[in-house]
């Protein structure tokens, strides 16, 4: 199936109640998809065509305020314009996913794909000290049984989780393994607007403390359940590091070429092993840390200008070099340009 | 002692609805937001439906209106409680769901999801504060704010050559198909707040009929933001706001 399409279905099938999004290439395959679908029909789930981004998300927070499963998906510049919404639902701690098919920027930029959003899916992107979940796919499959796993972690942790996959990967044909039909839950939480109890308080959600002494506790909440998710929700596959020399990290696509590029420099005797992270945030930090004790220097690729490799040098904290090789503005490196340039920069450098 | 026991039963003839909370209003003296708020909440009461009426506050003065409505309420963004009440009402579409939104909220940051929702029909009431300036930033002009009139920044009153015209966005509103009840009220005094409160009632009658979007806008003073005492501000409003936006319906059913 192609990535779009194959993440649309999986959206239906992980039981979710509702889909709010706006078309922007390369993208736009998923509310297509969803509306010759008509999961009204199939489960109930409820698809609409906002008028902006900005519309959806909100469509979003109120749809999830109400304790449903939501998700919306974009590309980059839409996921600018989410932003905004994005900051309020992690405020008022409400769970959904956001999908982000990347293309290069900045601006209009191009269609062409990128991974140049990191920074703003995993630093922050709109205002205040919050945290997405950001989960990487590097495969077709990977895409669909995140949408399952981002509801799952979502509704764990009442935030929005991310999955940030880029225009190769939403465009790319390849075979995929559903998982079966999941059934809607009819669960009411306390914590969202079903309609006022008898007895019980009325529920507000909210993302607003004017007095400093309450906003500064959120922020403590936030931040405690941001270290926990840093305990326990950390994912990563490594590729050849047990006698690895020297060491690849790169997320999503740019990991496949990467691996390409491990398995022929393998052919040639270099021991170079990889670090795919598939949660970019929480990062792997422990065992970035760990791998880079054991090798004489790290290469970071990405189709971008240097992001991850921010992530990686803090982890590595100063014990090995590590450097960075990147295409971008939709350009992606090949195999051999990614092989070249760890001769160049790591084993001669 | 509260005032309840004093009052004995048979001479109890008028008292707060349930609906809304013990909270002391944070409103101005004279501001029209308390009347507003208490007209919807007795509607919600009469109606029986405090269990199943899903609000939205907007960005604004009533930014806090969830303290005074004792039902389950979502905070917007600015602007955006119009694409908040669809998410709301799209999974919910039994519930009865409502946005209060002042002129700033509803006609300059948020015109897109208004118009938008207005359009698709959204089966919701919107209720729109029209006091012509910017009551909780301390009194900046809004898109209703009139020609001539003075804000802090408009302090040589509103040159509608630089800065624009103000927006009668009701009449507006009213032009789109989706809307089933378009009507503008006042409720600075008993008669009017009644009449403005018959129209929230309709509205949500309407809801419950799925006729589509209602939309009460209610031409409020703000004396703080104005500069006027509570009944220098009506007086002012009927005397200028009024003939700018005359009350009445604007759009009622056609049965």
């Amino acid at each position: 199936m192609k990535g779009n399409e194959a993440l649309a279905e999986a959206a239906i099938r992980a039981g979710a109640d509702a889909y709010f999004g706006y078309p922007i290439t390369p993208q736009s395959e998923v509310i297509e998809y969803l509306m010759r679908e008509n999961p009204a029909d199939r489960t109930g789930m409820q698809v609409l065509q906002a008028e902006s981004e900005v519309a959806a998300i909100n469509m979003v927070y109120g749809a999830a305020g109400c304790g449903k499963r939501v998700l919306t998906s974009s590309s980059s510049p839409g996921i600018s314009l989410k932003m905004e919404g994005i900051s309020y639902i992690a405020g008022a701690e409400l769970p959904c996913v956001v999908v982000n098919v990347v293309r290069a920027g900045p601006g209009l930029g191009t269609i062409q794909p990128s991974q140049s959003d990191y920074f703003q899916a995993v630093k922050g992107g709109g205002h205040g000290d919050y945290k997405m979940i950001v989960l990487a796919p590097a495969t077709v499959q990977e895409s669909v049984d995140y949408v399952k796993l981002g509801f799952d972690l979502a509704f764990k942790y009442r935030n929005p989780v991310m999955i940030l996959s880029d225009g190769i990967i939403g465009q790319m044909m390849e075979k995929v393994e559903l998982f079966e039909q999941m059934e809607r839950s009819t669960e009411e939480f306390e914590w969202a607007t079903v309609g006022k109890k008898p007895g019980k308080n009325s529920v507000v959600v909210t993302s607003l403390q004017l007095q400093s002494e309450e906003q500064e506790k959120v922020n403590l909440r936030l931040q405690a359940k941001y270290r926990e998710i840093e305990k326990n929700e950390v994912r990563f596959e490594t590729y050849g590091c047990d006698d690895a020399e020297y060491l690849f990290a790169a997320f999503g696509s740019c990991a496949r070429i990467t691996r390409k590029a491990m398995e022929m420099a393998r052919e040639k005797g270099i021991r170079v092993g990889l670090i795919r992270p598939q949660t970019l945030y929480p990062f792997p930090v422990d065992e970035v840390n760990r791998l880079a004790s054991k090798v004489k220097g790290i290469l970071t690729v990405e189709m971008n200008a240097g992001q991850m490799v921010e992530d990686v040098r803090l982890a590595v904290n100063g014990q090995t070099r590590v450097e960075f090789y990147g295409r971008f503005g939709g350009m992606i490196p090949s195999p051999d340009e990614i092989l070249k340039a760890l001769e160049q920069k790591i084993i001669g450098g | 002692m509260s005032e309840k026991n004093i009052i004995s039963p048979e001479n109890l003839v008028y008292e707060k609805t349930s609906v809304m909370t013990d909270r002391v209003l944070h409103y101005c003296p004279g501001c029209g937001h308390g009347t507003a708020h208490r007209m919807l909440a007795e509607v919600i009461d009469e109606m029986g439906i405090q269990g199943e009426t899903i609000g939205v506050a907007p960005v604004g003065c009533s930014v806090l209106a969830y303290y005074y409505f004792d039902i389950d309420m979502q905070e917007a963004a600015h602007g955006r409680a119009p694409a908040v009440a669809t998410g709301i009402k799209r999974v919910f579409p039994d519930k009865y769901v409502f946005t209060y939104q002042g002129d700033g909220d509803l006609a300059a940051i948020g015109t897109a999801e208004t118009i938008h929702a207005c359009n698709r029909g959204e089966n919701i009431l919107i209720v729109f504060i029209n006091n012509g300036i910017y009551g909780m930033t301390g009194g900046q002009m809004a898109p209703t704010t009139l020609p001539g009139m003075k804000s802090s920044t408009s302090p040589r009153g509103r040159d509608v050559k630089t800065m624009g015209n103000p927006l009668k966005i009701t009449e507006l509103i009213a032009q789109l198909p989706g809307t089933y009840f378009v009507t503008r009220q006042s409720v600075h005094a008993p008669a009017n707040a009644r009449k403005a409160k018959r129209a929230l009632k309709k509205a949500m009658e309407y809801q419950k009929l799925d006729k589509g979007t209602c939309f009460v806008e209610i031409v409020a003073n703000c004396p703080s933001g104005w500069k006027m005492t509570p009944a220098q501000s009506n007086k002012w409003m009927e005397e200028h706001m009024f003939p700018f936006y005359p009350l009445g319906d604007i759009k009622v059913p056609s049965e």
